[in-house]
C-alpha cells in the first residue's frame, strides 16, 4: 500500500541527487497533440509511455509536453519531435509500442524512425 | 470516447485553457447514479458563449470551427438516460455537471482514472487538483497540495512522482466498497 511516507522518501532522494534535467534551448522536446481528437484516438498512453522511457534511460536532455489540436485529427495520436538544428519530425498514428523505438533511435541515437514519420503515412 | 475517464481529461483541459489555479474533479457513485463534476475558477464564459457552448460548431479555437469535447460528454451522460449541465460566471469559473444511468448498457466503463489525473498534473505541473472518488458513504479524496507540500519544491511533474500518484489513486480506488450489483432482469 502507498503510503505518503513513501512519497517523503522519494523527495530525500531526489534532493539528494544532482538535477540534471536542462530546460533550456539545448533539449529535445517531444510534443503530444492532446485536444479531443488526439486523446480520442489514444494520447493518454502515448504520452505516458514516453515520460516512462524517457525517466527509465534517464534522459536529462528531453522534455515531454502536450499540446493542442495539431490539425490531422484522422492521423492522431500525432507526436512531434523537435531536435535543436533540425527540422521537426511528425509521427502519426502512434501506439506506446512505438515509443521504445523512436525514443531509443531517434532520441538518443538521432535517426527518425521513418516508418511511422507522416511522410510515410501519406 | 473509450472511457469516461477520456472525457475527464478532455474537459478538465479547458479548465487548464482558461487559466484555472484549482480543478475539481468529482466521481460520485450515489445508488444507480454517476456524476461527474468538473469545477474550475478558470475565466469563465459569458452567457452568450455558455448558450452554444454545447454545440459542437461553437469552440474558442480559431483555427478550425468545431469543438467537440463539451457535446462528446453530453452525448454519453444523455445516451444512459443521464443528464447535462454547465454554469459558467465569467470571472469565477466553471462547473460542468454529467450525470449517468450507472445500470445503463450504454454507460462506458470509467477506465483509468489515475492516468488522466496524473496526464492532467503532467501538462499543467503548477495547477491544484483535487479528485473525489466516492461510492456511496466510502470516499477517496486526492489533492495535489498536500503532495506539493510534502515535496517541497520539486516539480510535480518528475516522473517518479507520476508514477507514485499514478498508483496511489489506483490504489486507493480499488480499496471502495465494489460496486452494488445492478437488479436482476
Amino acid at each position: 500500500m502507498k503510503s505518503l511516507e513513501e512519497l517523503k522518501a522519494i523527495r530525500e532522494k531526489m534532493q539528494s541527487k544532482v538535477n540534471i534535467r536542462k530546460e533550456d534551448g539545448d533539449s529535445i522536446r517531444v510534443v503530444v497533440g492532446m485536444a479531443t481528437c488526439g486523446i480520442a484516438a489514444g494520447a493518454r498512453p502515448v504520452l505516458n509511455a514516453f515520460v516512462s522511457e524517457v525517466a527509465k534511460r534517464n534522459l536529462g536532455n528531453v522534455q515531454v509536453t502536450q499540446t493542442g489540436c495539431i490539425g490531422v485529427c484522422r492521423l492522431e495520436p500525432i507526436v512531434e519531435v523537435y531536435v535543436p538544428g533540425q527540422e521537426k519530425v511528425t509521427y502519426v498514428k502512434m501506439t506506446p509500442d512505438k515509443v521504445p523505438s523512436i525514443v531509443a533511435e531517434h532520441l538518443v541515437n538521432g535517426q527518425a524512425v521513418t516508418a511511422y514519420t507522416i511522410g510515410a503515412a501519406e | 470516447m473509450k472511457e469516461l475517464s477520456l472525457n475527464i481529461l478532455d474537459i478538465a483541459k479547458n479548465s487548464v485553457s482558461a487559466g484555472a489555479r484549482l480543478i475539481s474533479i468529482d466521481v460520485l457513485e450515489t445508488g444507480r447514479q454517476l456524476d461527474i463534476v468538473i469545477s474550475d475558477d478558470g475565466c469563465g464564459m459569458d452567457p452568450e458563449f455558455l448558450a452554444q457552448v454545447t454545440d459542437p460548431f461553437t469552440t474558442t479555437r480559431t483555427t478550425r470551427k468545431v469543438g467537440m469535447g463539451i457535446p462528446l460528454l453530453k452525448m454519453a451522460a444523455e445516451m444512459t438516460g443521464g443528464s447535462f449541465d454547465i454554469q459558467s460566471t465569467v470571472g469565477i469559473g466553471t462547473t460542468v455537471t454529467a450525470r449517468f444511468d450507472r445500470y445503463s448498457i450504454d454507460l462506458p466503463p470509467l477506465g483509468d482514472l489515475a492516468g488522466s489525473v496524473t496526464t492532467l498534473i503532467q501538462g499543467s505541473p503548477d495547477t491544484e487538483f483535487v479528485l473525489t472518488r466516492r461510492r456511496d458513504s466510502e470516499e477517496f479524496l486526492f489533492d495535489t497540495r498536500q503532495i506539493r507540500e510534502i515535496m517541497g519544491g520539486i516539480p510535480l511533474n518528475e516522473p517518479e512522482i507520476l508514477q507514485w500518484m499514478q498508483e496511489y489513486i489506483e490504489e486507493n480506488e480499488s480499496l471502495l466498497a465494489a460496486p452494488a450489483e445492478s437488479e436482476s432482469l
